[in-house]
């Protein structure tokens, strides 16, 4: 099994991830220089230079890396989103929502860095977020959108784990969705307090790469540059 | 993707939310339109799809997802059949009830006839929980334990069911939605709808095991602990941890008798 990369310089020495999972988890002494945490604060995406420039396309990459970047690319967002709810709270925020919507903020992050150091030089770079048609002043508008983000995330989780090949990365991702779904059902329970919004269906949705991008599209900067054509079950 | 055939395939009456396949199924094998064929298309359906002869260690896993399962669905009947869950709650738990009844129902069809029964059970889990079925507060525990368990189960056995993708992706649809009952049932409990460190917070001692690993710092060989940015109570909230089959079967043993 090997995690091939198509466009990027392959740098085995600098992956977290190596493709034999005998030695997964086993980096040398630069991969572990690369993966250092940067000090990344809960604003510093909105720093981050776009990363793509006019002739630059955003390859997610293929194999198993594509589908981390294509995680990545959602933890982007998500971060980005409740870094910037938390950053201006609309004012009818409850304890119980800041609490929450804070808490949500931070998971977001460590998800985010998460994939960031696992990717290492594979990583795509920061994207960055389009939230113009978000309201961060009105309550509604936040926790719908909170609502799709995280709908989303679960549903995008739940389409990948079959296009991994390797049982740690699949491992990751479920200790993942389900916290992704803790934080839909909170929302959805935010809005719709004790009733059956929180989980709308017995089963949650599994959705492919395609579809989870063509909705996240609107919400991420020059999106259009990310070439996902790469990814495991592209035709 | 093909969720939705999946979705048909497996489950039908699921399925009739979003187009009237019941109906369809029920008529192709000759049985009318009511609601008690469903289960017999289904079977007879999912034979079709995923064969009878599902490999031993696939069929083990499913097995031990249906015993949870069964489980899950007799405590939420139970508890509706009782006057203890105040109104306010009892949407919450009329939903989760339906959908363990679905899980259920879904897992017995893909099984066919490798499904095992359910089995006997004992709500106080031989006398430690006796007001079970009586004190509120008790019972909301219990449910927010088995749930936790489910989630943490579920993600034990994700890594068994890679060889057949259509039942991995089953599986992890179902997966989520337990996440989603244990969050609802935290916050009815006023807890986190995640899981901080290991703490079993107010739950009795009892249901330690149900949270022991969930300190884990290690993702992918990376200690995230100090990550810069984020308290560290969030580090271990954000994944939540597996738990083997041995775990959860030591976990849930109490509450069956046979």
């Amino acid at each position: 099994m090997s995690v091939s990369i198509n466009t990027r310089k392959h740098q085995p020495e600098c992956s977290v991830w190596s493709s034999n999972r005998r030695t997964f988890l086993r980096m040398s002494g630069s991969a572990l220089a690369v993966l250092g945490f940067a000090a990344v604060g809960p604003v510093d995406l909105f720093s981050i230079p776009i990363g793509m420039g006019d002739k630059d396309k955003v390859d997610l990459g293929s194999g198993d890396t594509g589908i981390l970047n294509y995680a990545y690319a959602l933890e982007q967002l998500e971060a980005a989103f409740y870094t910037q709810v938390m950053t201006h709270p609309y004012k009818t925020m409850s304890s119980d929502e800041n609490r929450i919507l804070t808490d949500i903020r931070d998971h977001e992050i460590v998800h985010r860095e998460f994939f960031k150091a696992a990717l290492g030089a594979n990583a795509i770079p920061g994207l960055k977020p389009d939230f113009k048609k978000i309201h961060f002043n009105d309550r509604m508008s936040v926790l719908t959108t909170a609502q799709t983000f995280e709908d989303l995330g679960v549903s995008a989780y739940n389409g990948a784990g079959q296009l991994l090949t390797s049982g740690d990365f699949l491992l990751l991702a479920g200790k993942i969705v389900s916290v992704e779904a803790r934080h839909s059902a909170a929302i959805r329970d935010l809005l719709k307090p004790r009733s059956d919004n929180f989980a709308p269906d017995a089963m949650d949705g599994a959705k492919e790469p395609d579809d989870v991008l063509k909705a996240a599209g609107p919400f991420i900067k020059d999106s259009k540059k990310i070439n996902a054509k790469n990814l495991p079950g592209e035709k | 993707m093909t969720n939705e055939s999946i979705l048909a395939q497996l489950d039908p009456e699921l399925q009739s939310r979003l187009t009237p396949r019941r109906d369809l199924f029920a008529k192709a094998i000759g049985m009318g339109v009511k609601y008690a064929s469903v289960p017999i298309a289904v079977a007879v359906l999912s034979n079709s799809v995923f064969g009878a002869d599902l490999p031993q260690d696939i069929t083990d896993v499913l097995n031990f997802a249906l015993t949870l399962e069964y489980l899950e669905d007799a405590h939420y009947k139970a508890g509706l059949g009782t006057k203890m869950i105040p109104d306010s709650d009892r949407k919450v738990f009329e939903t989760i009830s339906k959908h363990e009844s679905d899980h259920v129902k879904t897992l017995k069809s893909v099984l066919g006839g490798s499904a095992v029964a359910a089995p006997n059970l004992d709500p106080t889990a031989g006398g430690a929980f006796p007001d079970a079925l009586s004190n509120y507060q008790t019972y909301l525990a219990l449910s927010q334990a088995f749930e936790d368990t489910g989630v943490r189960a579920y993600e034990g056995q994700a890594g068994n069911l890679m060889s057949n993708k259509k039942l991995l992706t089953v599986a992890l649809q179902i997966h989520s939605v337990e996440a989603r009952h244990a969050c609802e049932i935290r916050r009815i409990r006023q807890e986190k709808g995640w899981i901080t460190g290991s703490s079993r917070g107010t739950l009795p001692a009892a249901t330690q095991a149900i949270y022991d690993g969930e300190d884990n710092t290690m993702q992918g060989g990376k200690d995230l602990a100090g990550l810069p940015g984020v308290p560290a109570s969030a580090i271990t909230e954000a994944f939540d941890e597996p738990l083997t089959k041995e775990q959860v079967l030591a976990i849930v043993k109490p509450f069956i008798k046979s």
